[in-house]
């Protein structure tokens, strides 16, 4: 008895299958609703200084926290988030999208609820379970519940239709720093920072914004093709017409290739988006100051968002296989070459050099959905896809960890601040040629790992 | 055995679905943007 609510209700699968005459281009705004609002995470660093001084109000007091402190609210978050889409994909996958965006709004806007009595309470563990937890929780919830559903509207564009949520993800911070900067100055007095507030505004504001998005959300009915679209007779070698079952995926030799096609890629991204205002200033001493410094890292987060949506776009042409190599080959290139562009004083270049870097970085987020797909079909692409996430969780520790400690090592043995970084370069460029030849080995999954026709048929009786 | 909603898509509900999302994105875009001219002055 579907529709009704021992079957799930409102947020059952059965209950959002789209009818004749719906539009598929609404599927991604209700996908952006999700995106946009997760995506915060990338902003979160605005709120560390103030945070530092709650007690202290114009300078940090003895008893207020330490940035080192606040550092792990973050760092907590994007661990539970690689956590909670590995646990959860499968649930995510079979409850649908509705209940999954659901469920995120709740986590991410109580996150921010519960963060905000902790600073209420001026109690650090209660940020920590507040945002890092509970938030994190709805981070990698609301990150992978859109992915399957965008591909099944979307079968002659995959790439592209992940892309744009992915690149939501990326954008989001646009929105929410100047945001919370904006709201913390409006509640903010001389003897109060105004960061509890704030959060709950955007607490309140975000949930809002995700139950539009699990409002407007639909899946395809069975057998639902594009009009026009007729998918290719002759099977392509690198996409699959087969369903490879969740947890069968993770004994497939490709499973883990592309764990660490992923993790070497983001954590070459990762490492220098962390540093890259600091990098700017000493590889260019007294030419890039701290104001153009930021202007550079505004930049780079442009190009991280909008690589996310060019190269998904692109891997639709190319195949997703070709666009890791491209990433790898034009990476390494031009890694290589972000020492000589210090050494010739070439401003103009180190920064194009970067910017392509990190549209890479994001084109790698947002092609890989795809590329599980093409190797795994889609059935379960939104429950591997989490698993998959556990490379960006591994990816943010090495990334910031081998810049740093490679910098400070040349520092510390009296290497020029100007030149520290050329090391590191060198070893990323290193790490995308293991990247390189991880995805070369990637290739189509053994038919043994698909599963049978009765096993897709009943689970795709649960649509 | 799943049940179709019965709604279509008019072009109303298509720019209201990405005005929703499109100008706040574009909002903020624009602030970057703007910001980011900093490194060429």
């Amino acid at each position: 008895m579907s529709g009704s609510l021992a079957s799930g209700g409102v947020f059952s699968p059965g209950r959002i299958v789209a009818g004749p005459g719906f539009n598929r281009w609404m599927v991604p705004p209700a996908a952006l609703c999700v995106h946009l609002c997760i995506g915060q995470a990338y902003a979160f660093s605005v709120f560390n200084l103030p945070m530092s001084k709650l007690l202290g109000i114009s300078q940090s007091a003895p008893d207020d926290w330490k940035l080192t402190d606040l550092g792990w609210i973050f760092s907590i978050a994007i661990v539970v988030l690689g956590l909670s889409a590995a646990i959860g994909g499968r649930w995510v996958e079979e409850g649908g999208p509705r209940k999954a965006m659901f469920t995120a709004g709740l986590c991410w806007g109580g996150g921010f609820l519960v963060a905000a009595l902790g600073v209420y309470m001026h109690n650090l563990w209660v940020i920590y379970l507040g945002y890092g937890v509970i938030g994190g929780i709805g981070l990698g919830l609301g990150y992978i519940s859109p992915v399957s559903t965008l591909i099944k509207w979307f079968p002659d564009r995959p790439g592209m239709a992940t892309g744009m949520a992915i690149m939501g993800f990326g954008g989001a911070a646009f929105i929410a720093s100047p945001l919370s900067v904006w709201l913390m100055r409006q509640f903010s007095t001389p003897t109060h920072v105004g960061v509890a507030e704030t959060f709950i505004v955007l607490g309140v504001v975000y949930f809002c914004f995700m139950m539009v998005g699990a409002a407007i959300v639909r899946l395809p009915a069975p057998g639902w093709l594009p009009a026009g679209y007729v998918p290719p007779t002759q099977s392509k070698k690198m996409i699959t017409k087969n369903h490879v079952f969740v947890y069968d995926a993770l004994k497939t030799p490709q499973f883990w290739l592309i764990w660490w096609v992923l993790c070497l890629n983001v954590t070459a991204g990762i490492g220098v988006l962390g540093q890259a205002s600091a990098m700017s200033q000493e590889m260019f001493p007294g030419r890039v100051t701290a104001s153009a410094a930021a202007g550079f890292v505004g930049l780079m987060s442009l190009f991280n968002m909008g690589g996310r949506f060019f190269w998904a776009s692109v891997s639709d042409y190319i195949g997703r296989k070709n666009t890791y190599f491209v990433f790898f080959a034009l990476g390494f290139l031009l890694y290589a070459t972000v020492p000589h562009s210090g050494a010739a004083g070439s401003i103009a270049l180190f920064v194009l050099c970067f910017c392509i870097i990190i549209s890479m970085y994001g084109g790698g987020f947002a092609t890989v959905p795809a590329y599980l797909r093409d190797m795994f079909g889609t059935r379960y692409v939104g429950a591997i896809h989490g698993m998959l996430l556990t490379a960006w969780s591994a990816a943010g520790v090495f990334g910031p960890v081998l810049v740093n400690y490679i910098r400070q090592y040349n520092v510390d043995h009296g290497v020029a601040k100007a030149d520290a970084y050329n090391i590191t370069m060198y070893v990323m460029a290193a790490l995308l040629v293991v990247g390189f030849l991880c995805n070369l080995f990637i290739t189509a999954v053994n038919e043994r790992h698909h599963m049978v026709a009765d096993e897709s048929d009943a689970v795709g009786m649960a649509d | 055995m799943a049940t179709q909603t019965a709604t279509g898509t008019t072009p109303l509900h298509l720019i209201l679905a990405w005005g929703f999302v499109g100008i706040p994105l574009a909002w903020g875009v624009i602030e970057t943007v703007l910001n980011s001219l900093k490194l060429f002055q």
